[in-house]
C-alpha cells in the first residue's frame, strides 16, 4: 500500500541544531511527503486544531520529528497534541479518524545510545521514555513503530551526521513504497536498524 | 515697577484664581469664571479696575495669538491642507449671510448704509478665544463641530484682513485721512506692492520656519537652560505677530502658520508644555478684560434696546450657522453646538468697531452700544452652551444616557471604555467576541448615534465629568479604560476617579513616553502606549521575511517589549533627577541606541541557550563528561 507521510517537526531553535539541519534537509522533495515546521508556523503556539485534522486526515504515516529535550518532546509539540487529539475525532467514541494510521518519533538526543539504558546514566530505554507516545497513539488506534533516532549529537563529526541523515531518508523513501508490514518493524529497537540492518525492503 | 501694577496685578490674580475655581466647581468652564471675575471686579461692580481695562485688552489679545501657533502646532500642514474646503466654504457661506442679514437688520433701525454694511461685517466675527478654548477643555476639537467651529474661526481671522482693506471705502468723503487706525508699513504703497509685502512676509514665515527656527531651537537645545528655549518660543511667537503687523496681517493668523510649519518639527512637545501656561494666562486676563469693559450703565440706561439688540444678533448668527452646518452635512448635535458655540460676536470686533468708528461711519453711541453688545455675548457664550448641554440635547441631540423602557433591568458593564476611536473601538470589538460588555463613553456625538444603532451601551459627553461617570455605572465596574489620547483629559479623569471610585482599576492608552510619565508620576500602573506593540509586530515580521525562524523572531519581539517597558520605568524613575528634562528626547535616542545594542548582546542570544546546541557542545568539548539527555 502506498503511504503519504507528514512529518510533525517541532524544534524552537533548529537554526543553531547541526543535527536536525542535517536531518530536515535530507528529507527527499516528493509531493507523498509533507514536512509541517510546527515552531515556525505557530510561533505563538496558537495551534490551527481545523488545518492539522485535516493534515492528519490526508495522511498515513504520521512523525513527531523533535529533540529528544529533557526525555520527551519541545512544548509545542505537547501543545499539538494536546489540542488536536480531540476527544470524539481522535479517540474516545467515534474518535476514529486516525484508525490504522502509522505513528513514530524521530528524535535526536544528545546522549549517546548506551546512556539509555538500566547501566547508563539516564537508566531507562528510549522506549521506555516514549511510552506516553506510544500509549497516545494506541488510543488514538494508530500503530506505533519504534523511533528513529540520532543519538550522541554532540560528538558526531560531520560526515557521521551526514550518514544518519541519510538513513532519514531512506527510511522516508522505504516507508512511501510502503512495502512493508507493521508488525515486522516491532522486532527491530530503532527504524535506524530497518535501514542498516537490511537491504530487504519488504518486512 | 509701581505700587499701582502691583496692586492691579494683586487685583487680577486674586479674581482668578477665586472666581476660576468657583466656576469650574459649579460646572461652568474657566472662560465664564474669568469673565465672570471681570465683571465684579469692572468699574460697574467692586471697581477695583476703571477704563484701563480696554489696555488690558489690548496686551491679552496676545493670548489668542498664542492659542493660534498652539492650534497651528496641533496641525500638521497635510492635514490642514485637507480642511481647506471646509474653512473656505463654510468661512464664506457663514461671513456673507451674517453680515447681510445683519447689515439689513440695521438699515432698518436707520443706520446708514455705509455704516450698516461695516456693523455687520464686524458682527459677523465670533470668539476664537472662547470657542477653541472650550473646545479644548471638552476635548471636541477632533468632533466634525470642532473641526467646522476651528474651520470657520480660522476663515474669519482671515477675512480680517480685507475688512481692515475695504472699511476706508465705506468712510464718508468728509472723514478725510480715516486709516489711522490701521497703520502699517505698506498702508502708503501702491496696491500691488502692498500684495507682494504681505505675500513676502508669508514666505519668510515659512522659509524661517524650515530654515531658521528649528536650527535655532537646535543650538538654544545644546545650551541646556530651559528658560532659554522657553524665550526663544516667546520670540518666536513675538517676532512673528510683529511681522505680521508691520503688513498689516493677523498676528495670529500668521502666528498660526508658524505653528503649522512647526508641527512636524521635534520641538513641538517642548514648544507646547513651555507656551501652555502663558497662553492660559494671557486669555484669563483677555477674558477678565472683557468683563471688565462690560459698560453697563448703558446696559442699565437702555436695557430693553440693550437685552434686545443682543438677543436679535446672536438668534440671526445662530440661524445663519445653523444653515452653514446644514449644508456641510453636521448631524443635528453637532450643528447645534457650532451654531450655538460661535453665536457670540468675538474679539476681533472691537478691533472692528474702533476702527470703524475713527473713520466716522459709525457714531460714538452706536459703536458703545455694539461694544457692549460684543461683551455681553460672549459672557453669555458659556451660559449657552451649558444650556445646550443640559437642556437642549436631551430633548433634541444625541443624549447623553439611552432612555431604557421601564421595565428593563438595567444591567452593570465591568468595563467602561471612555472614548471610542479607532483604538478604543478595537479593545470594545475585541472584549464584545469574548464575551465582554463594555459600557462606552464618548464626546463624538456622531459616533454615539452610530455605536448606540450597533448595540452598545453609550453614554455621550465628557468622560472625566463625574455625574457621566456615575451614570454609566462607575461604583459597580471594575476596570475602566481610557482610550483618550489627550493627555490632560486623561489626568483629568485619574484625579475624578482616584477621589470618588478608588475601587476602579484604571488602564490607560497614552500616546508616548511623555505621557506615559506624566502619568506614572501620579501612580498609574496600566499604561498602554499606542504603538509599541504593533511596531514590534511590523519588525518581527521584517526578522520573519528576511528568513530569521518564526519562533526566534518572535521571542526576540517579546523580549524587546519586556526590555523596552523596563526601560520606560528605569527612565520614569530617574527623569526626576535630570535637570534638563525637556531635552532628554534626544538623550532618549542615544539610550535607545544603547538599549538596542544590548539587546542584541543579551536578549536575542541568552535567553534561549536552552535550546542552542551549539552552545552545548562546546561546553561539553571543554568538559569531558557527557552533560545531558
Amino acid at each position: 500500500m502506498e503511504q503519504r507521510i507528514l512529518i510533525l517537526f517541532a524544534h524552537p531553535r533548529v537554526e543553531k541544531s547541526r543535527a536536525n539541519l542535517a536531518l530536515t534537509r535530507s528529507i527527499p522533495p516528493h509531493p507523498d511527503i509533507t514536512f509541517h515546521d510546527l515552531y515556525e508556523r505557530y510561533p505563538d503556539f496558537n495551534v490551527d486544531v481545523a488545518y492539522e485534522k485535516k493534515l492528519l486526515l490526508d495522511h498515513s504515516v504520521i512523525i513527531w520529528h523533535h529533540p529528544f529535550y529533557w526525555y520527551s518532546a519541545p512544548p509545542l509539540l505537547k501543545q499539538w497534541i494536546d489540542m488536536v487529539l480531540e476527544f470524539g475525532w481522535a479517540y474516545g467514541p467515534g474518535g476514529t479518524a486516525l484508525k490504522g494510521k502509522i505513528a513514530f518519533n524521530a528524535i535526536t538526543t544528545g546522549g549517546a545510545r548506551e546512556v539509555y539504558s538500566r547501566e547508563g546514566y539516564n537508566r531507562f530505554t528510549i522506549r521506555e521514555f516514549l511510552t506516553p507516545f506510544d500509549q497516545t497513539a494506541h488510543l488514538c488506534k494508530m500503530i506505533y513503530l519504534p523511533p528513529f533516532a540520532v543519538q550522541g549529537t554532540h560528538r558526531l563529526t560531520h560526515e557521521h551526521l551526514l550518514q544518519k541523515a541519510g538513513q532519514y531518508s531512506q527510511l522516508l523513501l522505504r516507508l512511501l513504497e510502503g512495502r512493508f508490514r507493521p508488525e515486522g518493524l516491532q522486532q527491530y529497537l530503532f527504524l535506524n536498524d530497518w535501514i542498516t540492518q537490511t537491504q530487504d525492503v519488504t518486512i | 515697577m509701581n505700587g499701582n501694577f502691583l496692586m492691579q496685578a494683586v487685583v487680577y490674580l486674586t479674581a482668578a484664581v477665586v472666581c476660576v475655581p468657583v466656576a469650574r466647581r459649579l460646572g461652568l468652564g474657566s472662560v465664564l469664571g474669568y469673565l465672570l471675575s471681570g465683571i465684579l471686579i469692572g468699574p460697574f461692580l467692586l471697581g477695583f479696575i476703571g477704563e484701563e481695562g480696554r489696555d488690558i485688552m489690548n496686551f491679552a489679545e496676545f493670548g489668542v495669538v498664542m492659542m493660534l501657533f498652539l492650534v497651528g502646532l496641533e496641525l500638521e500642514p497635510a492635514q490642514f491642507w485637507r480642511m481647506r474646503r471646509m474653512i473656505v466654504g463654510m468661512g464664506t457661506l457663514q461671513i456673507c449671510l451674517t453680515a447681510a442679514l445683519i447689515s439689513a437688520a440695521a438699515l432698518f433701525l436707520g443706520l446708514s448704509w455705509q455704516a450698516s454694511l461695516a456693523a455687520g461685517l464686524a458682527l459677523a466675527m465670533s470668539s476664537t478665544a472662547i470657542v477653541l478654548q472650550t473646545l479644548n477643555e471638552k476635548g471636541m476639537m477632533r468632533t466634525a463641530g470642532g473641526q467646522s467651529s476651528f474651520a470657520v474661526l480660522l476663515f474669519q481671522d482671515i477675512s480680517v484682513i480685507p475688512i481692515l482693506a475695504i472699511l476706508p471705502l465705506l468712510a464718508l468723503p468728509a472723514a478725510g485721512a480715516g486709516d489711522a487706525g490701521h497703520q502699517s508699513l505698506l498702508s502708503g504703497l501702491p496696491g500691488w506692492m502692498q500684495t507682494l509685502g504681505v505675500l513676502l512676509a508669508v514666505a519668510l514665515v515659512i522659509l524661517a520656519g524650515r530654515f531658521v527656527i528649528v536650527p535655532l531651537l537646535r543650538l538654544v537645545a545644546r545650551t541646556h537652560l530651559r528658560e532659554l528655549f522657553t524665550a526663544s518660543a516667546l520670540l518666536i511667537i513675538v517676532s512673528t505677530a510683529w511681522l505680521m503687523e508691520l503688513v498689516g496681517l493677523s498676528p495670529a493668523l500668521g502666528t498660526f502658520l508658524a505653528g503649522v510649519i512647526l508641527a512636524n518639527s521635534e520641538y513641538r512637545h517642548e514648544l507646547e508644555s513651555d507656551l501652555e501656561p502663558f497662553k492660559g494666562l494671557l486669555l484669563g486676563l483677555f477674558f477678565i478684560a472683557v468683563g471688565a469693559s462690560i459698560n453697563f450703565s448703558l446696559v442699565a440706561g437702555d436695557p430693553a434696546g440693550i437685552v434686545s439688540l443682543v438677543l436679535g444678533v446672536m438668534v440671526l448668527k445662530t440661524l445663519v450657522l445653523l444653515v452653514t452646518g446644514r449644508v456641510f452635512g453636521l448631524g443635528t448635535d453637532q450643528n447645534l453646538w457650532f451654531a450655538f458655540g460661535l453665536s457670540q460676536v468675538g474679539e476681533f470686533a472691537f478691533v472692528l468697531l474702533s476702527f470703524i468708528n475713527q473713520l466716522e461711519i459709525l457714531d460714538n453711541e452706536w459703536m458703545e452700544r455694539m461694544m457692549v453688545v460684543t461683551a455681553v455675548s460672549m459672557t453669555l457664550t458659556p451660559l449657552l452652551l451649558m444650556l445646550h448641554e443640559k437642556v437642549l440635547v436631551p430633548r433634541l441631540g444625541t443624549l447623553p444616557a439611552e432612555t431604557r423602557e421601564a421595565d428593563a433591568i438595567s444591567e452593570h458593564n465591568p468595563v467602561i471604555i471612555a472614548g471610542f476611536s479607532q483604538f478604543g473601538s478595537t479593545i470594545g470589538r475585541f472584549l464584545r467576541a469574548s464575551g465582554v460588555e463594555a459600557t462606552v463613553l464618548d464626546n463624538d456625538s456622531d459616533r454615539v448615534d452610530l455605536l448606540r444603532k450597533m448595540g452598545f451601551k453609550v453614554y455621550y459627553g465628557d468622560a472625566s465629568r463625574f455625574d457621566l461617570l456615575e451614570s454609566a455605572g462607575a461604583r459597580e465596574a471594575k476596570i475602566l479604560i481610557s482610550a483618550i489620547s489627550s493627555p490632560e483629559i486623561n489626568a483629568g479623569l485619574v484625579e475624578t476617579v482616584r477621589k470618588h471610585f478608588p475601587h476602579l482599576r484604571i488602564m490607560i492608552r497614552v500616546k508616548d513616553r511623555f505621557d506615559a510619565y506624566e502619568l506614572m508620576d501620579m501612580g498609574v500602573e496600566n499604561l498602554y502606549r499606542e504603538s509599541v506593540d504593533t511596531s514590534v509586530r511590523l519588525g518581527v515580521d521584517v526578522l520573519r521575511s528576511l528568513g530569521h525562524r518564526g519562533y526566534s523572531a518572535t521571542r526576540a519581539g517579546q523580549n524587546f517589549l519586556k526590555y523596552d517597558e523596563q526601560a520606560l520605568r528605569k527612565l520614569a524613575g530617574e527623569r526626576h533627577d535630570m535637570k534638563q528634562y525637556i531635552f532628554s528626547v534626544r538623550q532618549q535616542i542615544e539610550l535607545q541606541e544603547q538599549l538596542l545594542a544590548e539587546d542584541r548582546q543579551n536578549i536575542l542570544s541568552t535567553n534561549d541557550l536552552a535550546w542552542d546546541s551549539e552552545h552545548m557542545r562546546e561546553t561539553i568539548s571543554k568538559h569531558v563528561p557527557e552533560a545531558d539527555g
